[in-house]
């Protein structure tokens, strides 16, 4: 469904993506995980067209949309979380959401009823007519994830939906999540809660400086060498090799 | 739309069509026809400024358009003067389509846009100043013929009629933009580009319809004017008065609402009135009384008049909840 391939990003001197490529097939949640700054919420803006490509290309559905505009991808039912969360403040959070419900609906009483609908969904059903500026952190990820949601999108790229959230909130947050998969729609979530990324993902991809170093099922990604090493430093995969054997 | 979206903007428009029937001095209904053919302009301004949130300091390059294309067109090519309004509107349209595409395209946002439009109702005016074709310094005088086929009327109070019912059919499309997608989208765009743009929305088209329905309206208003006053000249149609004119009536009244254009420019001409009856010997009194309103305004009303009162409002029900819960206390 997905296929990105090859594709780098240089920011001035830094490659803030550096050849990195993934393949999603349709439905399953995907998990994206790596170190701070490894360039995950880069590699999302490129394939939701926020952030054109240095280089290499972009295919969703067979369709080549390397150059094409965000408005047109989430036409084509790509659609997006920002990490940094981004309401339309003065609006209240219906009107949040039915924003994303227009997409596909072009009256407004069907967008409205479809607002109600996402918004009782991602458990913000009691704040409808509050304006979002004044939702709490947690109320305006769930926002976040209901405008996408609203868009009715094939494609979800979730970026960090569950920071700043405490435990209870993010298990309130999961059975959602995994009940939009069950819909079949297709997940990519970036993700440091890394109990919501063993339970959720089927597969993961780990970025680190850029490179896309590993790629399989998250038990068997998380025992890796190269990505223990990617995340807490070089050497440390033998270090903590050494320790095992030493207490065994 | 529902009817309580429609009945107050019916009751409105009814009561101040019954305005002339009670005043008959001229100088008021002058008065009043100015004040409307404001308010109709700045009504263009606010769909562009209020609901898309791209703030305008050049709408006088709509104003003077729609003044100039139908005084052109009467003088020159013996136009109808009601075919010169409809042609005067589309000119509008295509102006501010036009000015859009321009600076839209290129990413210009917030002071850069405003600085912009302010350039090309400047470059407009230095041009009709100076063109033959335009009248030059000395202008264009529409010739008197009073007719209603010529939009000329001999009763002032018909002239009045007729912007009224401008001024509430613009009231209609506002609160249509209001309760639509376009609308939806436009306030989405003006709260926050990206996030829109990742919804789906073409914030490039959306602007431009905005901005193309903006000029539209304004350039109207800028064809009443010279229908109604008969002759105008470059630093009139083109000046940065009406520019300016157009962006205090909805900040004062309400940006962004559908009645606050229409409030502002009410305020505005209602307190520039009475300065001038008071202190007529002061030039710019009225002036005075504009820069000092505006300072008000965003110094305790930032929603403008609207804002204001929808806030004492709020404060008034909450003092009546609260009231009620003393009571349900006192009672248990
Ligand atoms: N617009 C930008 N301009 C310059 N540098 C950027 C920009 N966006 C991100 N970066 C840099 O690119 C790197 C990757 O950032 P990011 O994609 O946000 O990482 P992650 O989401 O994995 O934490 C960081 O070093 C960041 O500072
Ligand atoms: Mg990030």
């Amino acid at each position: 469904m997905l296929a990105v391939d090859g594709v780098s990003k240089r920011f001035g001197g830094l490659m803030a993506v550096d050849s990195a490529s993934l393949a999603l097939e349709p439905g399953g949640i995907v998990g994206l995980i790596g170190p701070n700054g490894a360039g995950k919420t880069t590699l999302f803006s490129m394939i939701s067209g926020f952030v054109p490509p240095s280089d290499g290309r972009i295919r969703f559905e067979g369709t080549d949309i390397t150059a094409e505009e965000p408005h047109r991808r989430a036409q084509r039912g790509i659609g997006r979380t920002f990490q940094i969360v981004q309401p339309f403040a003065g609006l209240t959070v219906c009107e949040n959401i039915a924003v994303g419900a227009y997409l596909r609906h072009a009256k407004r009483a069907d967008a409205t009823a479809r607002a109600r609908e996402v918004a009782r969904r991602v458990g913000l059903g009691a704040e409808l007519d509050r304006p979002a500026g004044g939702l709490t952190v947690a109320g305006r990820k769930r926002l976040e994830l209901a405008r996408a949601l609203a868009t009715e999108p094939k494609l979800l790229l979730l970026d960090e939906v569950l920071a700043g959230l405490n435990p209870s909130e993010i298990r309130d947050i999961i059975p959602v999540i995994r009940g939009i998969r069950d819909e079949g729609v297709t997940i990519l979530m970036i993700e440091h809660v890394m109990q919501a990324v063993m339970n959720l993902c089927e597969r993961v991809y780990v970025l680190a400086q850029g490179r896309m170093i590993a790629e399989g099922p998250p038990a068997a990604v998380c025992a890796d060498p190269r990505v223990i090493e990617a995340y807490l430093g070089h050497g440390a995969a033998a270090r903590l090799a050494a320790e095992g054997a030493a207490h065994g | 739309m529902t009817a309580r979206d429609l009945i107050p903007i019916a009751v409105l428009t009814i009561l101040a069509a019954l305005l002339p029937l009670v005043v008959t001095s001229s100088p008021v209904l002058n008065f009043l026809v100015f004040m409307l053919i404001v308010a109709l302009g700045a009504q263009g301004w606010n769909i562009l400024g209020g609901f898309g949130g791209q703030f305008s300091f050049g709408h006088a390059a709509f104003f003077g358009t729609g003044a100039y294309v139908t005084a052109i067109l009467q003088l020159r090519y013996g136009v109808n003067a009601w075919a010169g309004l409809v042609l005067a509107t589309g000119a509008g349209a295509v102006v501010g389509w036009s000015i859009g595409y321009l600076s839209f395209r290129s990413g210009l946002r917030g002071s850069y846009f405003a600085l912009v439009t302010l350039a090309f109702a400047e470059v407009f005016r230095i041009l009709a100043n100076a063109a033959s074709f335009t009248g030059g310094a000395a202008g264009l005088l529409i010739k008197l013929d009073v007719s209603p086929a010529n939009l000329q009327f001999a009763d002032r109070a018909v002239f009045y009629w007729l912007v009224l019912a401008l001024v509430a059919a613009v009231l209609l499309l506002t609160r249509w933009i209001q309760r639509s997608r376009f609308g939806a989208q436009l306030v989405a765009v003006r709260e926050n580009e990206d996030a829109a743009k990742a919804l789906g929305v073409d914030s490039l088209a959306v602007k431009l319809r905005a901005i193309a329905l903006s000029g539209a309206v304004t350039a109207l208003s800028g064809c009443l004017y010279a229908q109604y006053f008969l002759y105008i000249d470059a630093n009139i149609a083109y000046g940065s008065w009406i520019s300016v004119e157009l962006l205090l009536a909805p900040i004062i009244g309400g940006v962004g609402t559908v009645f606050g254009p229409v409030v502002g420019a009410l305020t505005l001409h209602g307190l520039g009135e009475v300065a001038k009856q008071f202190a007529g010997r002061i030039p710019g009194i009225d002036l005075i009384v504009f820069g000092g309103v505006l300072v008000l305004a965003v110094a305790f009303a930032r929603g403008g008049i609207l804002g204001l009162l929808e806030r004492l409002r709020d404060r008034g029900r909450g003092m009546v909840a609260r009231g009620t819960k003393e009571v349900s206390h006192a009672g248990r």
